[in-house]
């Protein structure tokens, strides 16, 4: 049997041609970061032509080609309104997917998302403090979730750090503690709160974009620029981790550094992310595993992929998400966890929890 | 010529007992040293400092004359490839992809392999006979045709110093042999220089140059594997009685166990 198989292991060399696709090649990215951009964009224009005022995308365009004008309202409703968020839901997608991939990658675990770590609920804790004191949601609210975030982040990695190393087990367990004693106090403030101020707590914590200004997006931007940057320098690291640490130190990567850099650089731009748009669940867990199945796992084109991907993925959301039951609106949460959880349901069954690609 | 890599008084504990004790050791040029020793005798633990894996609290470590503890990570991994006991990658890859891996420390800063380092892959997954495997998924593969692949990165890694972690103890017979006929057949042609740990006394006697024998941490005797592996030796480490003749074509030393019980059959190691 075993020296049946390996006789045409001798004689069958793959096809040349066909082992070219076998690897990452710099065109393939470039191609693949265009198309997704180039869906980006056509997302991001529909997405613009819809809502409770009817201004159809043959407007927009006909408007931006110069054919047409475009009223006061119609100009204030597009650019005031849906354009920052649109851009603010599409950064916001890009932040937790990347932050997703790379969680997955550096703790090793399927199951990791971006807020696995306490970010979501330190951040919580700092929002929902600054909705009960009143505090506006342009600033306020945002810095004091951005400050919730960071702290929790810092005293889980605090916690984990043993001789100047995180260990990525205690990593998760501590991840895990402070998540139950944030949501105890976030618990308490709720149930202290009766009046509209709960409304806006509740949808906080679902995921909120209804507050997107254009300066939110000003100061979010250089961070996930900067920060996405140097993550992909380290793309080809993450791929030697995932096969263990120690193999990777061998290999030549210097695993504490980057664990330190990424943890870091990833919380940094998700507690700017959680501190604008609440907590958005799935996007971090369910885009990078789908671009996966689609492309494999090598991190210097799944990380530009599913950081493109959840700009798509959570616009189309937030965009359902405004006007499925308009005038009314839904916290996009709602609608990222109604799709997420089914389709990863579904991937669980039909791919097992191996994640290989067909 | 002055020897790839030499320890000398080595120390190392993770807590507060000694693993390793005052290691002296020198890996030649185109040489095979096999290391054996009981479970828990620190045998992975010795490749692992040689590697530079794990830190040292006394002695010296020398990599081609310079301390290891100067040398960066990428710098040793061109120098020093691993073959570890084994690997779990938590995502799939293809084997393509993991073979590659073994380029890492020689790409820079532009992060994507050449048509260079794809024709080094190529000879690796030639060598280890892992070609066909190249499309498929690192998870689909069997224990025996995964070490194989990963003989065939730390080959692509191109380093002088080879580290076998018990390369061979998911191999069936056949792939044994073949793994220790590549590793000489590497030294002879390459000169590569190769450490390999292994559980398969009798045969890594056949092919090692020298063998050490380990216990508790300590060097319980190294030499050419007629005088390492004696009767005495062995039952004395392994706390296990067996009978040592010469295996009758290569007149390499032959382990045979003894079991406690004398009607039952013997089984040779």
């Amino acid at each position: 049997m075993n020296g049946m198989k390996d006789n045409k292991e001798q004689s069958i060399l793959p096809h040349p041609a066909k082992r070219e696709r076998q690897w990452i090649t710099p065109l393939k990215v470039v191609y693949t970061v265009l198309l997704l951009t180039v869906m980006l964009v056509i997302i991001a224009l529909i997405s613009l032509s819809l809502g409770p005022a009817k201004i159809s995308l043959k407007d927009i365009f006909t408007w931006l080609i110069g054919y047409n004008t475009i009223d006061q309202t119609a100009w204030m409703i597009l650019f005031k309104i849906r354009l920052p968020r649109i851009l603010l839901a599409g950064l916001v997608g890009f932040t937790l997917s990347l932050g997703g991939v790379v969680f997955q990658a550096l703790l090793r675990n399927p199951l990791a998302e971006p807020f696995i770590l306490g970010i979501s609920s330190g951040a919580a804790v700092g929002a929902i403090i600054g909705i009960f004191f009143g505090l506006g949601f342009t600033f306020g609210v945002p810095l004091l979730s951005f400050m919730g975030a960071l702290f929790t982040v810092l005293l889980v990695m605090g916690i984990s750090s043993r001789h100047g190393g995180l260990e990525s087990s205690t990593l998760l367990l501590t991840g895990v503690i402070i998540n139950a004693f944030f949501t105890a106090v976030i618990m308490f403030f709720i149930a202290t709160t009766s009046d509209s101020r709960l409304h806006s707590m509740l949808f906080w914590l679902y995921g909120d974009l209804s507050q997107s200004k254009y300066v939110q997006l000003s100061i979010g931007l250089p961070f996930i620029l900067i920060v996405s940057g140097i993550i992909y320098i380290f793309s080809r690291h993450f791929n030697l981790i995932v096969g263990g640490e120690e193999s990777a130190l061998q290999m030549g990567v210097e695993v504490e550094l980057l664990k330190w850099i990424s943890f870091l650089g990833i919380s940094l731009i998700i507690g700017i992310a959680v501190s604008f748009s609440g907590i958005i669940g799935f996007v971090g867990l369910i885009v990078p595993h789908l671009m996966r199945m689609i492309l494999g796992s090598d991190h210097r084109l799944l990380i530009p992929a599913s950081s493109l991907g959840g700009a798509i993925f959570l616009i189309a959301a937030d965009t359902l998400a405004r006007t499925i039951i308009s005038p009314s609106e839904l916290p996009v949460g709602v609608i990222t966890a109604f799709l997420g959880a089914p389709f990863f349901i579904y991937l669980l069954k039909s791919r097992g929890s191996q994640w290989t690609r067909t | 010529m002055d020897p790839d890599l030499i320890l000398r008084d080595v120390y190392f504990r993770y807590d507060s007992q000694w693993c390793l004790e005052g290691i002296d050791f020198e890996l030649k040029r185109g040489e095979i040293v096999g290391i054996i020793g009981p479970n828990g005798s620190g045998k992975s633990t010795l490749l692992k400092i040689m590697d530079g894996l794990l830190r040292i609290q006394k002695g010296e470590i020398l990599l081609f004359n310079k301390p290891i503890s100067r040398y960066r990570r990428g710098d040793i991994a061109r120098h020093i490839a691993m073959v570890p006991q084994e690997e779990t990658f938590r995502f799939s890859f293809l084997v393509s992809e993991v073979v590659l891996m073994g380029r890492f420390s020689h790409l820079g800063l532009f992060p994507f392999e050449g048509k260079a380092d794809l024709e080094i892959a190529n000879q690796s997954m030639s060598l280890t006979g892992t070609l066909n495997l190249a499309t498929r998924s690192i998870h689909e593969l069997s224990g025996g045709e995964r070490q194989r692949v990963l003989i065939a990165r730390a080959l692509t890694q191109r380093a002088q110093i080879i580290l076998l972690d018990e390369p061979t103890s998911f191999l069936d017979i056949r792939h044994k042999v073949e793994t220790f006929e590549l590793i000489s057949y590497l030294t002879l042609t390459q000169g590569l220089s190769v450490i390999i740990v292994s559980h398969d006394i009798s045969l890594a006697a056949q092919y090692c140059h020298r063998m050490l024998l380990l216990n508790n941490g300590v060097v319980y005797k190294i030499g050419e594997p007629a005088e390492v592996i004696t009767a005495d030796n062995i039952s004395a480490v392994y706390q296990c009685p067996v009978l040592v003749d010469n295996n009758p074509i290569s007149k390499t030393p032959r382990v045979t166990i003894l079991s406690k019980r004398k009607d039952s059959k013997e089984e040779t190691v």
